[in-house]
């Protein structure tokens, strides 16, 4: 009865306003726009240059880390960013210049072929698995097969390195040795990723266009000829 | 089973019935899919004439040979229909285009009307990169004894060996397809195949040079050349038993002028990717202006000594 009667306390009152009509009616409806909006937390603009770049440096290298120890977890697959397969394809492809390239057409892949393969390859892969009935979104893929590069590059490091030393048979053996572990790795890497997405009786066929493209791109490593 | 007509008739009349008796009813309309209506009289009749039209529906796009792909061409799930196989299926007919049998038809009895493209596609990708690289191995292993060789990759192979495949494998079936459709119609056959069942029993028929061509790698031309007849006759064989039902209908001329061509379209891409990729010791045209200059250098060297 209380609750009631002080319910209609407040709409009591205005029954008996009313408004004269020689009195003006002013004011200011505007909505004041500033830092109160709903979308302040999200809102990057006013932060130093140095924020934005070390929060995409940081993100890169999170991922870069989840590559080395892959796990089961989604945080590639959540935020995908294609700055590191970038960065990575750009190191390869240098990387594999500077070889029997220079000389005549019998060399290794040009820069544009590098390119070509590693990205036609990923878009390729990616509609594969999407075609065959996959859950994973377009540029998910692209980022996951793109950060599963990075073994393949520093094993292209540590043999440009070797290769500085001397072109022998062991040193053939060790580079063998190390384009073989880090091929396995990536594609371990890549299908830990890629594979959960799949229904069960097509993983095989999503997982082998994955392995024939990580053991191209280990091809081109193994046969850099300076 | 009642005729339509019947089965048509009485659901009106149930329905009306229904509808004088309470006219301040709810009434459900009845789509393809939908359960049984809430009257339980009228639900085995709409039941019947529904799954009647469905049937009707599946019949006319099975006489349209194969599956019916659902979309148009710009979906997405056009597409997906041509990926609607499993790994054990895929397997299968791997299997079956390396062991051809002589009462099988390839087409009947393993792709039974749902080609595929994951089988031709990946078949051919890995096709070119195995000719490319075993090619380059090949000719590395030859050379090795040579002093004046220096190691080249040879990446250009994999441009020149993919237009190679990609384009037998994909403008021979237009080809033979297109024929064919043209000469069933010109003598009222039925029983022809789709498009794209040609793109599919070629492309699982070149399976068998995968092995084939990582074999080669081993230099003794006579391995070579028994390799290749063994693939050319395992692959060969595949697509006589698959097209010589079609063609025998048709003039003698025709039918085995047809399954020639098939073959030595087939022997050629074989010998052809053989002689330019995988050249023994005595013909390496390829390497020739490199080893010449090595051995001007070479011979500086000797003379310097």
């Amino acid at each position: 009865m209380a609750a009631s009667e002080e319910a209609s306390r407040p709409f009591a009152g205005l029954s008996d306003v009313s408004i004269s009509e020689d009195i003006p009616v002013e004011g200011d409806i505007s909505v004041p726009v500033g830092p109160s909006r709903r979308d302040d937390e999200f809102s990057t603009l006013d932060e130093p240059v140095k924020d934005t770049i070390m929060r995409d440096l940081r993100a890169v290298g999170n991922k870069f880390i989840h590559v080395l120890y892959p796990k089961r977890s989604s945080a590639l697959l959540r935020d995908w960013d294609l700055w590191g397969p970038l960065l990575l394809c750009v190191t390869l492809a240098l990387l594999l210049q500077g070889g029997a390239a220079d000389h005549e057409d019998q060399g290794g892949p040009q820069f544009a072929e590098v390119f070509v393969i590693v990205w036609f390859g990923s878009i390729i892969i990616t509609l594969n698995s999407k075609l065959l009935g996959g859950t994973i979104s377009f540029f998910q893929s692209l980022c996951v097969l793109g950060y599963c590069i990075m073994p393949l590059t520093v094993a292209m490091v540590v043999c440009r390195i070797v290769l500085l030393v001397s072109s022998g048979v062991i040193i053939f053996a060790v580079r063998l040795v190390v384009v073989m572990a880090s091929f396995g790795w990536s594609t371990f890497a890549s299908t830990a990723f890629l594979a959960d997405s799949q229904p069960p009786n097509r993983k095989a066929l999503v997982v082998y266009p994955v392995f024939l493209f990580y053991f191209v791109i280990a091809w081109m490593v193994l046969t850099y000829s300076p | 089973m009642a005729s339509p007509n019947n089965l048509q008739f009485q659901e009106f009349e149930e329905a009306a019935e229904l509808l004088s008796a309470d006219p301040g009813a709810s009434t459900l309309s009845m789509s393809g899919s939908n359960t049984p209506s809430t009257t339980a009289s009228a639900g085995e009749d709409v039941k019947l004439d529904l799954s009647e039209d469905e049937e009707g529906q599946q019949e006319s796009s099975e006489l349209l040979g194969g599956q019916k792909p659902s979309g148009g061409f710009w979906t997405f799930e056009y597409y997906q229909s041509f990926f609607n196989v499993d790994t054990m299926q895929v397997l299968d007919r791997v299997k079956g285009s390396v062991m051809p049998q002589p009462g099988r038809n390839f087409i009947k009895y393993y792709l039974r009307s749902n080609p595929d493209l994951y089988g031709p596609f990946w078949i051919c990708v890995t096709l070119v990169f195995s000719v490319a690289i075993s090619g380059n191995l090949s000719t590395f292993l030859v050379e090795r004894g040579n002093p004046a060789f220096h190691y080249r990759p040879q990446f250009h192979r994999v441009t020149i060996a993919a237009v190679v495949i990609f384009m037998y494998a994909w403008l021979v079936p237009i080809g033979l397809w297109g024929f064919l459709t043209w000469r069933q119609g010109a003598e009222r056959q039925i029983g022809g195949y789709s498009f794209l069942e040609t793109v599919c029993v070629y492309g699982y028929s070149l399976f068998i040079y995968i092995p084939t061509s990582v074999l080669w790698i081993i230099p003794y031309d006579w391995l070579r050349w028994t390799l290749i007849l063994i693939a050319m006759v395992i692959s060969g064989s595949v697509l006589v038993l698959t097209f010589w039902p079609v063609v025998r209908d048709d003039t003698k001329v025709t039918a085995v002028a047809t399954v020639v061509t098939i073959v030595v379209l087939h022997t050629l891409l074989a010998v052809g990717c053989k002689l330019y990729f995988f050249q023994t010791a005595a013909s390496t045209p390829t390497a020739l202006p490199t080893s010449s200059t090595l051995h001007n250098h070479t011979t500086l060297a000797v003379k310097t000594n």
